[in-house]
């Protein structure tokens, strides 16, 4: 009886967010600092204007982007650590493309799409070396998946202070910055782009329609709550765990092509931003749900924007915010675990 | 599951309404939480103190790394500080700021966040930030720009942009790393010193060679040795600090130092590991010395076999740049700021220093301040002979370096050990 009650497991979501609230507030109060003004100005800093809203849109679309490909490899029963090694070989290859283009007198449009293709393309083809690693050589994709991302950052930093070096001094900052004309468009004013925000919604659309909707969801579902039943039942089994870890790699692909083609504009150290973990955060923390993907990863991207302000305006240390989204995880993770527990009991 | 999901959102979503809604109530009284106490130098009363106008100049500065890093961030940050208290001006600082730490923002986006806190001037502290300086510095003609260690502003460079609100400063590092590598020499028992070295550019090209020079001066004119017996091997991580798994291990790396009979290690990189292997084979009964880099504390990381730390000190040209830009006689300019010979630690007037460290013996300490005074004389090392390490003549003999002969190294020299260009 208890299983079907709404409102107690409703409880148990509300208790996990004042949890993580609470302990957050009391690290604030052993700190010294005003929780409250702490808790506006992330507030604030997130959507106190259009600007800083846009802002906050401008993380949420390649987290989204990641997380929507982590989905697929969720629902294979697969842990696709190395997404991060795929955004950054995504935008390796936007990069590359928009390289050898951009001196060229093809419209920019057709480079940007040519590019950002590209990047899709090159983070599929990374996520199948963790899927070919894991089905032809036997390594666990967490393994196979970490090692690529070492690999991918290597190859990152190779190329900025290597091949693809700025004249003069090679920079932390990165390789030389793109002409304004091979930016995505933005709204006036703002550092959003709306191709950005359309290709990141689409997307979790897709996935959604695939998962929910269609034939290959429901037998890549089976595959991932039981391999080997679902071989038995005639479904080629590494087939659509390869075909998991390719969708899920276009997808990140995308999101880092977003992060070279709409936010830096040339490849850098860390183009990745982290999106790949916090991506799979994100995934986990919806449960693998496509439908929710959405608001959480906004949540966590106005989080991310947000406690720019504490610094600024509190003096505040800004890792609060990581505190706050580690409190979160834990606290849903063991809340649903003490909820299944007594619904057991019960 | 899905519609608890659905629920959890929602409450979240109420919940930061109501939140902000607390929030706005109270808000009438200012927030005066100080920043976390960090050791201030005593301020020097001969220092030029500018009387504080009727409303303080408001100035920001972006942090590539933590405000307290004990190296490259605390030691701008703590310039800025020291700007704000000549000034009478008011400081407001965002650190973190690069794209792992604070996914989906750019340099130029958080520096606008500064402006919006009223800041008028805005440094960016780092060679991370070199495009979005840049960038923010052409998108708001009114606030003026200074980028630590950036070079956009050098006519000469190869790198020169007209930025008129731009300002880019850099210390004169070759000098405290001769003033290291002297140390080193006079220390090393076994002749072998070990340079833990970033990535491979020009600039770590310089310092390391800097140091190198500087190792070679001592050990051959104040120990009367061979150059040819002085070791001086750089091996290079590939990064400025370490990333598992992409470069070398600078623990490893500094451990193999120690062990092959190398028994001073110098830091080129933003972290502690040479200090700490120091101290470790200092315990285990070894030789072991280590010199730190970039901030005037960071002896403290492993004090006992410090011999010493050469440091930034950007108080003076931060204070004397942002003066130029409250009181209207801004102009844009390049400075590669050298130590004030007269006392090269003097928190008011040196762009760089050296402070010994406790393991520097007493004649060794006594020949580093000679070589001091003898660069404060005019001694210049940088001038030819030099070779470039596969042979090619870089300097003539008593042909004098030229900065951008200096800045622009595109080896390391002749007698150094160790790869000169990344492959």
């Amino acid at each position: 009886m208890l299983k079907n009650n709404r409102w107690i497991n409703l409880a148990f979501q509300l208790a996990a967010l004042l949890l993580a609230v609470i302990f957050t507030t009391l690290i604030l109060l052993a700190a010294g600092a005003p929780p409250l003004e702490a808790y506006k100005n992330i507030l604030m800093g997130a959507f106190g204007s259009l600007d800083n809203f846009a802002n906050v849109l401008v993380a949420w679309v390649p987290l989204l982007l990641t997380t929507a490909g982590l989905l697929i490899t969720f629902s294979a029963g697969l842990w696709n650590i190395g997404v991060e090694g795929q955004i950054m070989l995504g935008a390796i290859f936007t990069t590359w493309v928009m390289r050898l283009l951009q001196d060229t007198t093809m419209p920019p449009a057709l480079i940007l799409t040519l590019a950002i293709l590209a990047g899709m393309v090159g983070g599929a083809l990374w996520a199948m070396l963790a899927g070919a690693l894991k089905t032809f050589g036997g390594v666990n994709e967490i393994f196979g998946g970490l090692g690529l991302n070492f690999v991918a950052t290597a190859l990152t930093l190779w190329l900025i202070f290597g091949p693809w070096k700025r004249p003069g001094v090679a920079s932390m900052s990165g390789t030389v910055p793109f002409d304004d004309r091979l930016s995505l468009t933005v709204f006036t004013g703002l550092r959003l782009s709306p191709w950005a925000l359309v290709i990141a919604v689409a997307a979790i659309v897709v996935v959604y329609l695939l998962l929910q909707g269609t034939y290959f969801g429901l037998r890549l579902k089976a595959v991932g709550r039981n391999a080997r039943a679902a071989f038995l039942l005639g479904i080629p089994t590494w087939q659509y765990m390869m075909m998991s870890f390719a969708l899920c790699g276009l997808f990140a692909g995308a999101a880092g092509a977003m992060q070279v083609v709409a936010v830096y504009h040339r490849l850098i150290p860390s183009i990745s931003s982290g999106y790949g973990y916090l991506g799979l955060i994100v995934a986990m923390l919806v449960n693998y749900q496509a439908l929710w993907a959405a608001p959480v990863a906004l949540f966590y991207a106005a989080l991310n924007i947000g406690s720019i302000q504490l610094p600024i305006v509190l003096k505040l240390d800004s890792s609060l915010s990581g505190v706050l989204q580690g409190m979160l995880v834990l606290f849903v993770v063991l809340v649903e675990g003490a909820r299944q527990q007594l619904m057991k009991k019960s | 599951m899905r519609k608890t999901i659905l629920q959890f959102a929602l409450l979240a979503v109420a919940f930061a309404m109501v939140l902000s809604a607390c929030g706005t109530a109270p808000t009438a009284a200012p927030v005066a939480s100080e920043a976390p106490a960090v050791t201030q130098a005593p301020v020097v009363t001969e220092a030029p103190t500018v009387a504080p106008t009727a409303a303080p100049f408001t100035f920001g500065i972006l942090l590539v790394g933590p405000y307290n890093d004990q190296g490259w961030s605390q030691a701008t940050y703590e310039g800025a500080q020291y700007a704000e208290k000549q000034l009478g001006g008011k400081l407001v600082y965002i650190d973190k700021v690069n794209p792992a730490d604070r996914p989906g923002t750019t340099a130029s986006q958080l520096a606008e966040q500064l402006v919006n806190q009223g800041a008028k001037l805005v440094i960016f502290n780092s060679d991370d930030m070199k495009d979005e300086a840049l960038k923010f510095a052409q998108a708001n003609p009114d606030i003026y720009v200074i980028g630590a260690s950036l070079d956009w502003t050098w006519k000469d460079g190869k790198n020169y942009k007209e930025s008129p609100n731009q300002t880019d400063i850099m210390g004169r590092m070759e000098y405290g790393k001769m003033i290291a590598g002297c140390a080193a020499a006079l220390t090393t028992q076994t002749g072998k010193i070990g340079y833990l070295g970033p990535l491979i550019n020009d600039e770590t090209r310089r310092l390391a060679s800097s140091a190198y020079l500087g190792a070679k001066y001592c050990w051959t004119n104040y120990l009367g040795k061979n150059a040819a017996d002085l070791k001086f091997k750089v091996t290079w991580i590939g990064f400025w600090f370490n990333i598992p798994g992409v470069t070398s291990d600078p623990t490893q790396v500094a451990d193999e130092f120690f062990n092959s009979g190398y028994d001073v290690v110098l830091s080129g990189i933003d972290t502690t590991e040479a200090s700490k292997e120091a101290a470790k084979s200092a315990a285990s009964g070894k030789k072991a010395w280590a010199i730190p880099y970039d901030y005037v504390g960071s002896c403290e990381a492993a004090p006992d076999v410090c011999l010493g730390v050469p440091y930034f000190n950007w108080g003076p040209a931060f204070a004397a740049t942002i003066k130029t830009a409250s009181d209207g006689t801004w102009k844009s300019n390049f400075q590669w700021n050298a130590p004030d010979w007269k006392d090269i630690n003097n928190k008011d007037t040196s762009a760089v220093g050296f402070v010994k460290g406790k393991a520097l013996s007493a004649d060794a300490g006594a020949n580093v301040d000679k070589f001091i005074a003898e660069l404060a004389g005019g001694l210049n090392l940088w001038t030819g002979p030099i070779n470039l390490q596969d042979g090619t003549a870089y300097l003539k003999d008593g042909e004098v370096g030229t900065d951008l002969q200096v800045w622009y190294l595109p080896q390391l020299l002749k007698g150094m050990e160790g790869q000169s260009v990344s492959q």
